[in-house]
């Protein structure tokens, strides 16, 4: 086997086409037909985070006493809500929000998780116990009631969701940073850079660090689902954005008491964050076949 | 004579392994009191079957797992009970090859980087300084700098322990160590790196611990070998004497089981009973009683002491020898 890899590598060099991991890494997402979509989608999405104010047919937060609950039609495509505040404009608006917020509390999160991952897992021992045991305090708690817990102690807003979910995302990503990093230090170009001397910073970001990156990157994109959802529901409660902060979760919420009426002021933002989780997790699906095979069948 | 650069008496380590749930933990010997030198230049090989704790002794020495017994002294300096901290220097002086050349490269770093690595840890130079050092390396071992903006995958297994080589070259070390730096590579090649080891020693005046478990990788390249069993060294002596006048019974089994060219000159070959011991319980008196062909009764009880052979630098261990 090992002959015919060496065959195989040494026909790629007499092709002199220079290989390059990105290209690869397009060449195989171009197959996964589900997972383009949805990043296409995703992206979408982006765009309209960033340009949506600047194209919402109606200002989200002016109410209009004459077009209070209409259904979905010509003037409003999306209806309007108790107020006549225009659904469409308050989705476009919404969209950055959530996008903001889960973005930012899963990159928060993984970080904090990465560094005590690695932390946990290259070193062991003590510190090892230390942080896999105060994970598992947290793992106790259902991911929800965990960022209700937290936001009940620093108290409502959106700040304080990003906190919240950002928190309560650590333990995840260093369980399983954790795994990778105990099975990357065990390589042969990690002893290699000891015997070189190379600090313990220097193997752990490095050499250990890029290892795990395949496995973060599908992880990450599989948590900003669960942030969006989290995040919403906070708002849901009433804990996160306030009542009339065009926010996905707080859209909802409003609507609940139109629900046998205006079915609409419900379902259009529970359609946006059904549409948005699906999508987040259909592209980690599909990365994860791309990136990091071997945890497929887990 | 020349000076000695390596210095190793009375190395032991033993790995604590986990037992059953009621049973007291227990520790495994890999290496048993080895001692050997190696004089500036020169090539001392280890050689043994599989798992006879050639690898340990090697990491030992390149401090690479928590030190045991014994003293290492490396360029007139004890290291074997340092702190990492306090081995800056040895660092720099010792170099490691390791036998898979696939898995010794990081995957994901380019081959300049690579190589480079060394002096990235230990100096101050400038990436475009590092680099024109690197491809000078890779002139040496016979590679291009046109390779270096590759990644190590994309070449063949003699190619990537051609990148190890210049890696392990780079910081001009003094003492090179070779953990079975040919065995994953296919025969044709071998002969390929073996000879450019022999040229770099000569050419940048190295050391080499070089570790084999086959006697013919290292019949050309060794000055010294060391025949190891079990944890211990049970021969050692110039080449020379261990190829032509062996006087251990394992060092005379493992000889014979090397194919010879000429049949007029075939040696009978003698095949070893049993399996080797466990490192756990190496069995008492001399370790390889149990499948000595030519074990005594003293062989069970007492172990033989290592004396000097007729050869200056031959030792034998064997109760059989005078
Ligand atoms: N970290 C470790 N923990 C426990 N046991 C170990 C460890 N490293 C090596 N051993 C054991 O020590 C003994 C010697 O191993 P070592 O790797 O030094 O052998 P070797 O001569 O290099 O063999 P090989 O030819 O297979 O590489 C073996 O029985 C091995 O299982
Ligand atoms: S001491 Fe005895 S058992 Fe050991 S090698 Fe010599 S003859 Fe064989
Ligand atoms: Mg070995």
């Amino acid at each position: 086997m090992e002959l015919s890899k060496a065959v195989n590598s040494s026909t790629t060099i007499k092709k002199e086409k220079k290989y390059s991991p990105l290209r690869e890494l397009l060449k195989n997402w171009k197959k996964q037909k589900n997972a383009l979509w949805a990043s296409l989608f995703i992206l979408l999405l982006i765009t309209v985070a960033i340009i949506g104010p600047f194209i919402a047919p109606y200002d989200p937060y002016k109410p209009d006493y004459n077009a209070m609950l209409q259904g979905p039609g010509i003037d409003h495509i999306a209806g309007t809500d108790e107020y006549g505040r225009d659904i469409f404009s308050r989705l476009l608006f919404g969209a950055r929000i959530s996008l903001t917020v889960s973005f930012l509390s899963v990159f928060l999160g993984a970080i904090g998780g990465t560094i005590l991952g690695l932390l946990s897992g290259y070193f062991g021992g003590w510190l090892d116990r230390l942080i896999m045991r105060s994970s598992d305090v947290m793992f106790a708690f259902p991911d929800i009631l965990l960022a209700i817990a937290i936001v009940a102690i620093l108290g409502p807003g959106l700040t304080n969701v990003v906190i919240a979910v950002s928190i309560f995302s650590i333990p995840s990503f260093a369980r399983l940073v954790r795994s990778s990093t105990l099975e990357a230090k065990e390589t042969v170009f990690v002893e290699a850079a000891k015997s070189m001397g190379a600090s313990h910073f220097r193997i752990m970001f490095q050499h250990i660090l890029p290892e795990t990156l395949g496995s973060l990157i599908v992880f990450i994109s599989m948590r900003i689902g669960t942030a969006i959802l989290a995040a919403s529901s906070l708002s849901f409660l009433g804990l996160g954005a306030s009542p009339e902060t065009p926010d996905w979760g707080a859209m909802l919420s409003l609507g609940r008491d139109y629900l046998g009426t205006s079915t609409h002021v419900v379902m259009m933002p529970g359609i946006a964050i059904f549409l948005t989780v699906l999508a987040f997790n259909i592209v980690g699906d599909g990365l994860r076949d791309v990136l990091d095979p071997k945890t497929k069948n887990e | 004579m020349s000076k000695t650069l390596l210095k190793v008496t009375g190395l032991k380590k033993s790995f604590s392994i986990p037992a059953g749930m009621f049973e007291k933990k227990k520790l495994l010997k890999a290496v048993h009191d080895v001692s050997f030198m190696i004089p500036e230049g020169k090539t001392f090989s280890l050689v043994g079957e599989s798992g006879c704790g050639k690898s340990t002794t090697g990491r030992l020495i390149s401090r690479l797992i928590e030190p045991g017994d014994g003293e290492i002294w490396l360029d007139g300096e004890e290291i074997s009970q340092k702190k990492e901290a306090q081995l800056k220097g040895m660092r720099k002086k010792v170099q490691m090859i390791f036998q898979d050349p696939y898995a010794s490269l990081n995957p994901r770093m380019k081959v300049r980087d690579i190589v480079a690595e060394p002096l990235t840890i230990h100096t101050n130079l400038s990436r475009a300084e590092r680099y024109k050092q690197v491809s000078e390396i890779l002139e040496v071992v016979g590679l291009s700098d046109y390779h270096a903006n590759r990644y190590a995958h994309e070449f063949s297994g003699g190619q990537r322990q051609r990148i190890g080589i210049a890696r392990a070259l780079i910081m001009k070390p003094k003492l090179i160590i070779a953990d079975e730096p040919v065995s994953a590579l296919d025969v044709s090649i071998q002969a390929q790196i073996l000879n450019l080891l022999k040229e770099l020693q000569a050419e940048f005046d190295l050391t080499y611990l070089f570790i084999s478990h086959d006697l013919s990788v290292v019949e050309h390249i060794s000055d010294h070998i060391g025949v190891m069993y079990l944890g211990t060294i049970v021969e050692s002596g110039p080449k020379e004497v261990i190829f032509s006048n062996p006087q251990h019974p394992y060092t005379k089994a493992l000889l014979s089981s090397i194919p010879i060219p000429d049949p007029k000159l075939r040696r009978e070959r003698i095949i070893l009973q049993g399996d080797l011991p466990s490192p756990v319980n190496p069995p008492a008196g001399c370790r390889f009683h149990t499948r000595c062909p030519v074990a005594m009764d003293i062989c069970k009880g007492t172990e033989p002491p290592v004396k000097p052979g007729e050869t200056a630098g031959h030792f034998v261990s064997c109760h059989l020898v005078e």
